[in-house]
């Protein structure tokens, strides 16, 4: 690091690595997860996590294997609630409504909180009828030509496809399947895109183009990000939360939340040793 | 930490329902309807011959029934001894066993722990289509093949009907069930078991013999009660090739009635509903659902605890 | 060194041989089921020979007049009978494996119930579903002997072979497609009906049609729901009297003269035809539709 006073490195901190202002505290919170622990059955996944997520910020989680974050992404829009014997102690609020709160309806919470997956899980569908899902299943009715050049265009994908939208899903690459996946999931309008290891199955030149997308997006969405590239997650995201698993008393394992701050600060000076080994290829 | 309640939640961004989904509760409903309708099946089953089984018991003891050695409905003061009809089943079913469990056991064993999938290709689809052959196909094979062709020369003495050639054919017939369920348990069975006697210098026999089977012993077992039940139950063959004598003997040569053979033979005359006899059709069908129910719940019960085992 | 001496030096000359005798008798026991099989498809199509020409269509069964006896409303009957089998079956079928497989919960005491349930009837002798369709449908319901009779009951036979398979084909759909559709705010319904179903569409075809081939050639339930009497005209509803392929076949093994045996193993072939025909339809399916994930 250099010897610069504090104002600059302050200011060096700030500006995440896309480029984007960055204030210490998160302001404007979508979410506010509040002493967060999910089990399956009588086991516990992760254990008591506070965190807020910033308003199209990017957030990343990351962290060794079986350290929760996946678990934990997928409490924010209720996927968990599809898993026998799961549930959920603490508070996931989005904008103030605790959303595994009476009233709440888990597809509402779907609608505004989007999700991409590890594996690209386009369906056994034409591209064209890929991207009209959302809108169609949310009760849409007419011509939807205009709502799927507008999806594929945002990500990055209508140049590539426009000439074949009634082709099979099933016919792109591997990269040209996750573009599809986020274009599909952008379509129902959400406000929050949760991405599971996008990249996980991905080749390098693939992973670039949805980094870059995901820069794209973070100007109109809220995006949270689990990796388990650090790279990635120093490149793109604008705060980093990082896990760990850890044995409790009882010798059970289960997933905490170390550190959590702004991206370029937790990288460059870690406040725990844990994450200092973790980012620096000590372990994990 | 302060919490909104959903209806306080500002516009555009509440959580609550967005408009009520009744057809969604509708379509629920059918759909655990259709799924109910196999509760309504075996309830009516069982209503179905409770009820006129009950009655027949109020005319005949069912003392008289089970150790009862003559069946003669027919006669003006007929008797109801269902022990004949009992033994023409066990005979029958004992043959077909005889011939079915080695064979389908072996098809098993060479399809799963010796065929290559090329051969194996050719040969999981032929035995599915025997199994895909009606009964009343076999029942015909086994009159004018079996009996009349071939064991009339190697028994001179046999009978047209006969529980030997029905026997044999229904042992045939119940291959494809013993061998493709047993099979689907060996397959089961951890690659790891064997390679592990394969590690300690067992030859394929050895480890198909000592290892494969005795792991997937309670799978094959439940194969081999499915397959008794099928037998017991298996009625066209019965009804065509063994006659419809009841008969309280073990000699495979003579014909014989069997529960089902009777059911069917009774059934399909034009019985008064009150009558005795038509009673008497429910009364043994009841014997042959409990007979082949104790078995498919033995049966299900031990593949059950077979899966769990290797899941 | 040959492979054999090598083999012969490693297990020793005993256990070779012990081997090869129990291959083989293994290999027996399977060529035994596939030489049966080839012989009564021989036997049958050699004895029907005679016989298998277009008077089994056009012609009317009969046990008196042997040389112009027909099928006609034998293979007539077997349509209108598996028609509605089908009609009634397959939605009830494929409805309740949605239940079970999509929205019942797996861990459930109910559930338990209802899977053995349907295990235990998928094995229940076919004669007990006529025992059934006597009781219930032709008398209770007074259907009488009638092909909607036929149907009902051939439909609760085949019922719990359709929802396995069933349930089978959408197991075989991967759990991403539902999450991907349920992610998007679809609700469970439209995540089944637009996403689940279609896709496990060609599994179902493939187990509907093996469970309708069983059901044709199903003779003993209709044995005791009045298909027996001779029969010689096709049928013209659903309360109309019948006869199928299977009850034909029966009819005349009963006769005694040679011409009538000659006349069922000829209706054998037709009526095994019919089931190869449909056995071609389910593979090319399932071929057709090879695995897209």
């Amino acid at each position: 690091m250099n010897n610069n006073g504090d104002i600059t490195m302050q200011l060096d901190h700030a500006l995440s690595p896309r480029g984007a202002t960055i204030p210490l505290e998160v302001n404007d919170p979508v979410f506010t997860l509040d002493d967060v622990s999910v089990f399956y059955g009588d086991y516990e996944a992760i254990r008591n996590v506070t965190l807020p997520i910033g308003k199209n910020e990017i957030t990343a989680f990351i962290g060794p294997s079986g350290c929760g974050k996946s678990t934990l992404l997928r409490s924010f829009n209720r996927m968990n609630d599809l898993i026998i014997g799961s549930h959920l102690k603490g508070v996931v609020a989005y904008h103030g409504t605790d959303i595994y709160g009476p009233d709440v309806d888990p597809i509402e919470v779907r609608r505004k909180v989007g999700m991409v997956f590890q594996k690209p899980n386009v369906f056994p569908k034409s591209i064209y009828e890929n991207v009209a899902y959302g809108p169609k299943v949310n009760g849409a009715k007419g011509n939807l030509d205009d709502v799927v050049e507008e999806c594929l265009t945002r990500a990055a994908l209508w140049n590539e496809v426009k000439d074949d939208l009634k082709k099979s899903a099933y016919a792109l690459s591997g990269g040209q399947q996750q573009r599809l996946v986020i274009a599909r999931c952008i379509a129902v309008k959400p406000e929050v895109i949760l991405m599971d290891e996008p990249c996980a199955s991905l080749d390098p030149i693939a992973t670039a183009k949805i980094e870059d997308l995901m820069v794209e997006l973070a100007n109109d969405y809220t995006i949270v990000i689990v990796t388990h590239n650090m790279q990635q997650a120093a490149r793109v995201s604008d705060r980093t939360a990082f896990f760990t698993a850890e044995l409790d008393d009882n010798e059970v394992r289960h997933g905490r939340l170390v550190e959590f701050g702004r991206t370029r600060e937790l990288f460059s000076s870690p406040g725990d040793s844990r994450t200092e080994d973790y980012i620096s290829g000590r372990f994990g | 930490m302060a919490l909104n309640t959903v209806d306080e939640t500002a516009e555009g961004l509440s959580l609550r329902q967005s408009h009520p989904r009744y057809g969604e509760k509708v379509i629920r409903i059918i759909l655990f309807a259709a799924a109910f309708v196999s509760i309504v099946t075996t309830f009516g089953i069982l209503i179905s011959l409770l009820i006129p089984s009950i009655e027949f018991f109020l005319e005949v003891p069912i003392t008289d029934f089970l150790f009862g050695t003559t069946w003669t409905p027919l006669f003006n003061d007929g008797e109801f001894g269902v022990l004949p009809l009992l033994s023409g089943t066990i005979v029958i079913t004992v043959i077909a066993i005889a011939v079915a469990i080695p064979l389908g056991l072996g098809a098993s064993i060479y399809l799963s722990e010796y065929a290559s999938s090329r051969v194996r290709k050719v040969l999981k689809p032929t035995l599915e289509v025997l199994a895909g052959i009606p009964t009343v196909v076999f029942g015909f094979f086994a009159l004018e093949f079996l009996t009349q062709l071939v064991l009339i020369k190697i028994f001179p003495g046999i009978e047209v009907f006969n529980a030997l050639s029905a026997g044999l054919i229904m042992g045939i017939m119940i291959i494809p069930t013993i061998a493709s369920l047993s099979e689907d348990a060996m397959a089961a069975v951890p690659s790891g078991l064997r390679d592990g006697a394969y590690a300690l210098g067992s030859t394929k026999r050895q480890t198909a013999m000592k290892v494969v089977i005795p792991a997937a012993l309670s799978g094959i077992v439940a194969a081999f009660v499915l397959g008794i039940s099928r037998a017991i139950g298996e009625t066209m063959i019965v009804t065509i090739a063994a006659g419809l004598q009841p008969q309280l003997s073990f000699n495979p040569l003579i014909g014989m009635q069997t529960m089902t053979s009777y059911i069917a033979a009774a059934g399909s005359g034009d019985l008064a509903t009150g009558s005795i006899e038509y009673k008497s059709i429910f009364a043994v069908g009841m014997l042959l659902f409990i007979l082949t129910f104790v078995m498919n719940i033995f049966s299900i019960r031990l593949v059950r605890r077979f899966r769990q085992a290797y899941q | 060194m040959s492979h054999t001496q090598i083999e012969n030096q490693l297990a020793g000359r005993g256990t070779l041989l012990r081997d090869r005798v129990f291959m083989w008798s293994l290999f027996v026991s399977l060529a035994i089921g596939v030489l049966t099989l080839a012989v009564l498809l021989i036997y049958v199509t050699v004895k029907g020979w005679p016989r298998l020409d277009i008077r089994l269509f056009t012609n009317m069964p009969s046990v008196r007049d042997a040389e112009n006896a027909g099928a006609q409303s034998a293979i007539t009957g077997t349509i209108w009978v598996i028609s509605f089998t089908a009609l009634i079956a397959l939605p009830t079928g494929v409805l309740a494996a949605l239940h079970l497989e999509e929205f019942a919960r797996p861990d459930s005491r109910f559930q338990r119930f209802i899977e053995v349930n349907i295990q235990n009837l998928a094995a229940v002798p076919s004669i007990v579903y006529g025992i059934l369709g006597l009781a219930v449908f032709a008398r209770a319901l007074a259907l009488g002997q009638s092909v909607i009779t036929a149907s009902l009951t051939l439909a609760l036979l085949v019922l719990p072979v359709i929802i396995i398979s069933t349930r089978e084909a959408l197991r075989a759909v991967p759990r991403n497609i539902r999450d991907g559709s349920l992610a998007l705010g679809a609700t469970e319904w439209q995540t089944a009906y637009r996403q689940t179903l279609p896709a496990a569409i060609p599994g179902i075809a493939t187990g509907t049609i093996l469970a309708l081939s069983r059901a044709i050639g199903e003779a003993a339930p209709l044995l005791l729901l009045g298909a027996v009497s001779f029969i010689t005209f096709n049928p013209d509803g659903v309360l109309s009297g019948y006869t199928t392929l299977p009850i034909q076949i029966f009819n005349w093994t009963k006769e005694s003269r040679e011409e009538f045996q000659v006349l069922a193993a000829a209706t054998i072939v037709v009526l095994l035809l019919l089931l190869l025909a449909m056995n071609f339809v389910a593979i090319w399916i399932r071929n057709r539709t090879q695995k897209r994930w």
